[in-house]
C-alpha cells in the first residue's frame, strides 16, 4: 500500500549536515497496524511525516498504491492526503476557534461533499470515538484523551485507507493511553484500517501486529521481518 | 467551507481584540478619509444640482495677461471681454454671462445678514439646472429692463420670511428693494460658477458695461449642444484668443491668457498656476498617487500584522494541509478572512464617513454643503475595500501558504 524506497533524508545548514534517513526501504500493507520505535531523533517521525506525503526525502522515492508520487503538483498531493490518509498528532492539532464537529469536518471541507453529508459523517466519527456528547464543545474544553479522541475522529471523517499517528498516547496517562490505543485497535480490526504509529511505549507497540525499530535513521529490526525468518 | 472560514475569521478576529482593533481602524480611517475626499470631489466636480450637465459646461473664469516687462497679472475676465468675444462663438448651445458673486450686507428685524449677491443673465438660468421651489428664473424682459427682481435661495427665504411663501414679497438687498420671483434650493459655496445667497438681473450693474478692459469681475458659463462639442467649443474659444492677442491686447501688455474649462479643468489651471495647458491630468495624477501614498502606509501595516497574525496560526495551516488543503486553497483561505476584514472595517468606515460628512454640512465650514455618500461614492468605495483587502491579504497569505506543513506543524517558519 506504501512503498518507502531508498529513502535519505538530509538536513543540512551551512555548518552542519544531518541525516535524518539512511536508506530506508520499507512496505505497509493494507490492514496491517504498524508500530515505529526507536530513542528520539532517530529518525521516526521523519519517517512518517515522508509517508504521509507531508515531507519530501532527499533522495529515494514514496509509492502510494504502487504509484510513485515524486512527481507529483502540490494540488495532487494535497488530493492524495486527503482522500487516503488520516494524521493523528501527538498534541493533537486542533483548531482551536473551531467546535469540536466543525474540526471534525476538516478532511471533508476540501472534498465535493454538502454542508449536510459533512456533518453527518463528522457525528458519525465522533459517535465512533464515543464524543457524541461534546460535539459543539471547543477544543479547549476538553480534557487531553477527549481532544485526542476528536483528533481520530478527524482522521476517520474522510474514511482514509490508513492513519499515520505520531505518539498519539505522547501527551496522555496511562489510562487515556488505553483508551485511545483500544479505539486504533478497534479501527484496525473491525474496519480493517491500516495504521502506522509511531510510539515510545512498548507495551503499546507490543498490541500491534508489526514492530519496526529504528535507530540513528536506520531500520534495525522489523518483528515481521523477523518472524518470518524464525 | 466560505462559512468555516468566516467562522474561523469571526473567530480569530475576536481572539485578538487589539490587532482587530489595529486592523479595522486602519482600514476605516483610511476609508473614511478617502470617502469624505471622494464626496468632497464629487460634490464639487461632479454632475450635482445645478451643474448636473457638466459634461456640457464650460467656464471662463480668469483672464491673464502678461507684461512685456515679464510679470503676470490675472484676475476674472471683464463684461466687456465676454459679451464682446464670448458670448458671439458659434459651437456652443448657449453662453451666460454673470458676475462673481459678492458679499453685501442686508438688514431683516434690525439683524444684519450678510447675503452673496450674484448677477446673471437671463441664459443663466437655461443653462443650469435648479431646483425651484417656489417661482420662476428673471426672464430675458426683466433682464433687458434693469428690473429690480431676484431669485433667492432657501435659506434666504427662512432668514427673510420664515416659512411663509416668498414669491411676490419685496426684499431690501445692500440698500436696493427687489422683488422676489423665485425662490430655488441651496447651492453649495463650491459650485464657484453658479453659487449665491441671492441672484439679481446683470444689468443692475451696467455701469461695468462700458469699461473696455480685458479684466473684470465677470464669469461666463458656456453649454455645448452635446458633450462631443466640447473640444470644438475649446478649439474656436482658442482661435478667438489669438484674434484677441492680435487686435485687442492692451498697451504694454505682450500676451493675454484666457481658457474656456470643464469644472475641475479651471480649477487645476488655477491650483497649477495657470499655464497654457490643460492642467486636468496632471491634477488626476496628483490626485492618485497622493490616494496611492495614502494608501500604501496602512497597506504595509497591514501586511505586517497579517503575516504576524497568520503565523500565529502556522499549526492551523499545518493541519489544513496535513488533511488535504493545497497552497492555493490556503491563499483563498486567508484571501477570504482579509477581504471579510477588510469588507468588516468598509462598512465602519461607511458609518464613520456617514457621519463625519454630516458634521461637515452640519458646520457650515463649506456653506451649504449637502455632502453625502451616494451610490458612485459607494461603489468607489466598495472597490477600494477590495483592493485593499486583496493587496493586504495576497501577500501574507501566498507566504504562508508556502510553508512546509512539516515546519508549520511545528509552529515554526520555513
Amino acid at each position: 500500500m506504501i512503498q518507502l524506497i531508498d529513502i535519505e533524508k538530509v538536513y543540512r545548514t551551512k555548518t552542519i549536515e544531518t541525516v535524518a534517513l539512511n536508506r530506508v526501504n520499507l512496505q505497509v500493507e493494507r490492514g496491517e497496524f504498524v508500530s515505529i520505535m526507536g530513542p528520539s531523533g532517530c529518525g521516526k517521525s521523519t519517517l512518517l511525516n515522508i509517508m504521509g506525503l507531508l515531507d519530501e526525502p532527499t533522495s529515494g522515492y514514496v509509492a502510494i498504491d504502487g504509484q510513485p508520487v515524486k512527481t507529483h503538483s502540490d494540488s495532487k498531493l494535497a488530493k492524495l492526503r486527503n482522500e487516503k490518509i488520516g494524521f493523528v498528532f501527538q498534541s493533537y492539532h486542533l483548531i482551536h476557534d473551531l467546535s469540536v464537529v466543525d474540526n471534525v469536518e476538516l478532511p471533508l471541507l476540501y472534498r465535493k461533499v454538502s454542508g449536510g453529508e459533512r456533518r453527518k459523517r463528522a457525528l458519525e466519527a465522533l459517535e465512533k470515538v464515543g464524543l457524541s456528547a461534546r460535539t459543539k464543545h471547543f477544543p479547549n474544553q476538553l480534557s487531553g484523551g477527549q481532544r485526542q479522541r476528536v483528533a481520530i475522529a478527524r482522521a476517520l471523517a474522510g474514511n482514509p485507507e490508513i492513519i499515520l499517528a505520531d505518539e498519539p498516547t505522547g501527551n496522555l496517562d496511562s489510562v487515556m493511553g488505553d483508551e485511545i490505543m483500544d479505539i486504533l485497535l478497534r479501527l484496525n480490526q473491525e474496519e480493517g484500517t491500516t495504521i502506522v504509529m509511531v510510539t515510545h511505549d512498548e507495551n503499546m507497540a507490543l498490541k500491534t501486529n508489526r514492530l519496526i525499530r529504528f535507530f540513528d535513521g536506520q531500520q534495525v529490526a522489523d518483528s515481521r521481518v523477523l518472524e518470518a525468518q524464525i | 467551507m466560505l462559512r468555516n472560514y468566516l467562522k474561523i475569521a469571526w473567530a480569530v478576529l475576536q481572539r485578538r481584540k487589539f490587532f482587530t482593533f489595529i486592523s479595522l481602524f486602519g482600514i476605516s480611517f483610511t476609508l473614511m478619509v478617502l470617502m469624505v475626499v471622494t464626496s468632497l470631489y464629487d460634490h464639487a466636480f461632479g454632475p450635482q444640482m445645478p451643474e448636473r450637465e457638466s459634461d456640457k459646461l464650460l467656464f471662463v473664469n480668469n483672464m491673464r495677461e502678461q507684461f512685456k516687462e515679464g510679470y503676470t497679472n490675472s484676475s476674472p475676465p471683464s463684461y466687456y471681454f465676454l459679451n464682446r468675444f464670448v458670448r458671439p462663438l458659434k459651437t456652443p448651445e448657449n453662453v451666460s454671462i454673470n458676475s462673481v458673486f459678492t458679499s453685501v450686507n442686508s438688514y431683516v428685524n434690525n439683524k444684519k445678514l450678510t447675503l452673496d449677491q450674484k448677477h446673471t443673465d437671463a441664459a443663466f438660468w437655461d443653462i443650469l439646472d435648479f431646483n425651484f421651489i417656489e417661482g420662476r428664473p428673471f426672464s430675458t424682459q426683466e433682464v433687458d429692463n434693469a428690473t429690480r427682481v431676484a431669485v433667492i435661495n432657501q435659506n434666504t427665504r427662512k432668514n427673510y420670511f420664515g416659512d411663509k411663501e416668498a414669491v411676490g414679497q419685496t426684499i431690501e438687498v445692500d440698500q436696493v428693494k427687489y422683488k422676489v420671483v423665485g425662490v430655488v434650493e441651496d447651492v453649495p459655496v463650491l459650485r464657484l460658477h453658479s453659487y449665491a445667497d441671492v441672484w439679481v438681473p446683470i444689468t443692475l450693474k451696467s455701469q461695468d458695461f462700458k469699461r473696455t478692459g480685458l479684466k473684470g469681475t465677470y464669469f461666463a458659463t458656456i453649454k455645448a449642444k452635446q458633450a462631443s462639442d466640447v473640444p470644438k467649443i475649446k478649439e474656436e474659444f482658442a482661435s478667438m484668443m489669438l484674434q484677441v492677442n492680435k487686435n485687442s491686447k492692451p498697451e504694454g501688455v505682450q500676451e493675454v491668457f484666457s481658457f474656456a474649462d470643464d469644472i475641475f479643468g479651471t480649477f487645476a489651471r488655477s491650483l497649477m498656476g495657470g499655464g497654457k495647458t490643460d492642467k486636468s491630468a496632471m491634477l488626476y495624477g496628483i490626485f492618485a498617487f497622493a490616494a496611492f501614498l495614502f494608501m500604501l502606509l496602512p497597506t504595509i501595516n497591514l501586511v505586517n500584522i497579517n503575516i504576524s497574525r497568520i503565523m500565529e496560526r502556522s499549526s492551523e495551516i499545518g493541519v489544513r494541509k496535513a488533511f488535504g488543503a493545497s497552497s492555493k486553497t490556503i491563499i483563498g483561505q486567508f484571501v477570504v478572512e482579509n477581504i471579510f476584514l477588510t469588507l468588516l472595517g468598509g462598512m465602519l468606515g461607511f458609518l464613520i464617513s456617514a457621519a463625519v460628512l454630516e458634521m461637515i454640512n452640519d458646520s457650515g465650514i463649506i456653506a451649504y454643503a449637502s455632502l453625502g455618500l451616494n451610490l458612485r461614492v459607494f461603489a468607489w468605495g466598495l472597490l477600494l475595500c477590495l483592493v485593499f483587502g486583496l493587496v493586504s491579504g495576497v501577500y501574507p497569505a501566498f507566504k504562508m501558504s508556502r510553508l512546509n506543513a512539516v515546519e508549520a506543524l511545528k509552529g515554526g517558519s520555513k
